[in-house]
């Protein structure tokens, strides 16, 4: 069992020994929510974390980074070679003006990019700090430049393979490409792996997707305002977003759709303003992250520790590998797929290699993480699990606090921003979790209906239940998609390869042009 | 050779006006045709939600059907009725920007466009589009009040 793992044992131990001592008092309704979830998806998440024998690091981890680098490797550096033609792409250089109106290269990326850029970004990277130290940023960023590989590979064909319907409408993602690519290479399996996608990546969307979001937007939330039950966060959540998905109220959700973007520059401008003001400080942040990154500078787990909690966090954050983002990218239009492939490469980057980098440079710099002054090395909390911290706080409080100590005022508007990345990026997976469960179970009214229903009764669970169970489960259901996934991938990155030289060689050649617009 | 105008129409009663002084003024040129285009505002980096853009190619041929049918077919019916040649476009973008690119497209000798107080597109075509379009067009404007 992971460490993660272990933590919740105790942490469930020692909520269970705290309950006995009072034993007059009545078991709260979370504290019943948070156990039974905890005892219900355990033999799960410790099937997917389960570590590679012999060593503490768990195989998932590996299976994400071996495919991004081989991906990386395959097409030839393809995130380095045509970063250039994504920028020229998402410009909309290269549309033709008589396709306005369609769903451009932007807004693809845009919408993507909210279903990823969320509480990863804040909370995620903050969990990753406190147990794997900075050095974990290192990783994370290298796992960023990688994964771009994988999300070039599993848009283009989201792009490819997805369904047109007659009315005009689209369905795309990795069921569609898994069934149809197979059956076009002749392989069998298609469909039975198609299935299996499909059942994760409806887990995925409980999970990561919406638990996950729901607990830390009431752990923000409760931070500010005091401590009050998580079940009413989340139900007042369950109701918005029933009010949208299910309701159509589309205002709630195109005013989030417009408000997220700001939110996500104001949180890259806010984290830049606390660098400059310590800009003295930047040189020793790197220095930390670098050191850290091979030494481990005392953290739990040393290096390996850093390094799992990097390429952890990354991935959770950025899904490449994982197939979410191709149902999102293939709502495009385009003549070629390979086109929102180049698009797509960029989402890892500026969710992971900017974003990320962003809160763990803050969360560094304003010297959160307590160094013991005699060894200089980063000081464990009591239980072991994780470095101490000032006011011992972890997930999104840390990243709060680190932005807090140098604007007294961010708290707040980082709970706003928590609050509308936590809704953002439930709409957007709660859109994924939809399109799998179609896939399984037919398009229709009564069917979506009762995905939706289901989809919100799982935020008040979220909101209840207490971070450590929800973020295991949440990362073992995100990754429990890219098992499936990226299996699949290895056996479709034929097909991707032949489109990227056939578009290299004409793009090169001239034949494809950029529009005067 | 043919001399063609470009009127922009916006539904509304402003194009109407606009409509009927190119009319006029084909009939006294002669030989002129008359490019009748409606625009639906739209820009590629407007921010939409994944379901929005899975549906977002039905919404459009929805949004050109309505425009066609409403807008420019009958405007296109009325000047031939009249005896004057004329084709209608629906095109998606920003106002200005596609009224000058079919200009230019169709090497027209002007732009038409109506002036209107009332709000929905004619306010858009008086915003910052219409300041647009009568200082970059690179073919003259013709505002009708």
């Amino acid at each position: 069992m992971n460490n993660l793992g272990k933590l919740m044992l105790l942490t469930i131990a020692s909520s269970a020994l705290a309950g006995a001592a009072h034993a007059q008092e009545a078991m709260t309704l979370d504290q019943k929510v948070n156990e039974i979830f905890a005892a219900v998806t355990g033999p799960f998440v410790s099937l997917i974390f389960a570590p590679i024998p012999g060593t503490g690091f768990p195989w998932i981890v590996m299976w994400l980074v071996i495919a991004a680098t081989i991906f990386t490797i395959y097409f030839g550096f393809v995130q380095f070679r045509f970063f250039g033609h994504a920028i020229g792409l998402v410009k909309g250089d290269y549309s033709d003006p008589n396709d306005a109106g369609e769903v451009s290269h932007f807004q693809a990326l845009a919408t993507a990019l909210s279903g990823t850029v969320g509480l990863g970004n804040i909370a995620g990277v903050a969990v990753a700090v406190g147990i794997g130290g900075p050095g974990a940023t290192f990783w994370m960023i290298l796992a960023g430049l990688l994964g771009m590989a994988s999300k070039f590979t599993e848009c283009t064909l989201g792009v490819k393979y997805r369904n047109e319907y007659e009315d005009g409408t689209v369905s795309g993602g990795p069921m569609y490409y898994i069934s149809k690519g197979f059956k076009e290479l002749g392989l069998p399996g298609g469909k039975f792996l198609a299935i299996m996608f499909s059942i994760f990546c409806i887990l995925g969307a409980f999970g990561g997707g919406n638990m996950f979001q729901a607990n830390q937007a009431h752990a923000q939330i409760s931070g500010i305002v005091g401590d009050y039950p998580g079940w009413i966060t989340g139900i007042i959540f369950a109701a918005v977003v029933f009010a949208v998905i299910v309701g159509g109220i589309k205002s709630i959700a195109n005013v989030t759709e417009k408000i997220v973007p700001f939110m996500g520059i104001l949180y890259v401008g806010a984290a830049l303003i606390i660098l400059l003001v310590n800009y003295d400080k930047i040189g020793w942040a790197f220095g930390q992250i670098l050191g850290g990154a091979f030494t481990g500078l005392g953290v739990a787990g040393g290096f390996v520790g850093a390094l799992i909690q990097g390429f952890k966090r990354a991935a959770f954050s950025n899904e490449a590998g994982v197939g979410s983002a191709a149902i999102a990218h293939s709502a495009v239009r385009t003549k070629e797929p390979i086109t929102e492939g180049f698009v797509s490469l960029l989402e890892p980057l500026i969710d992971t290699v900017v974003i990320c980098t962003m809160t763990a440079l803050v969360i560094t710099i304003s010297q959160q993480l307590i160094v013991d002054p005699a060894t200089g090395l980063y000081q464990l909390n009591e239980a072991g699990s994780s470095i101490a911290t000032v006011g011992d706080v972890s997930g999104v409080a840390l990243t709060s606090a680190a932005f807090g100590s140098a604007i007294g005022w961010f708290p707040y508007v980082l709970a706003i921003a928590v609050v509308l990345f936590a809704f953002s990026t439930m709409i957007s997976w709660s859109y994924y979790g939809l399109k799998a469960w179609t896939y399984l179970f037919g398009e229709g009214k009564s069917s979506e209906l009762t995905f939706k229903i289901i989809f919100c009764i799982f935020i008040v669970i979220g909101a209840a239940a207490s971070l450590g169970p929800v973020i295991d489960f949440s990362d073992a259901a995100i990754f429990a998609m890219s098992v499936v996934n990226i299996f699949c991938l290895y056996f479709l990155m034929g097909l991707v390869k032949k489109e990227l030289r056939s578009y290299a060689s004409r793009l090169s050649a001239g034949e494809i042009k950029k529009f005067k617009h | 050779m043919t001399t063609k105008l470009v009127v922009g129409l916006d539904g509304h009663e402003s194009g109407e006006r606009a409509l009927a002084y190119a009319e006029r003024l084909a009939k006294l040129i002669g030989d002129c045709e008359l490019m009748i285009v409606y625009v639906v505002e739209w820009s590629p980096y407007s921010f939409q939600t994944a379901e929005e853009n899975a549906q977002r190619h039905k919404r459009r041929e929805e949004e050109i059907s309505t425009a066609t049918e409403r807008v420019v077919d009958p405007a296109v019916a009325k000047v031939t009725a009249a005896g004057i040649k004329a084709t209608g476009k629906v095109r998606h973008g920003d106002v200005s920007s596609i009224l000058m690119a079919v200009a230019e497209e169709e090497k027209a000798e002007q732009i038409i466009v109506g002036r209107s107080s009332e709000g929905g597109f004619a306010k858009r075509i008086f915003g910052s589009a219409a300041s647009n379009l009568v200082m970059h067009a690179s073919v003259p404007v013709t505002v009708v009040n």
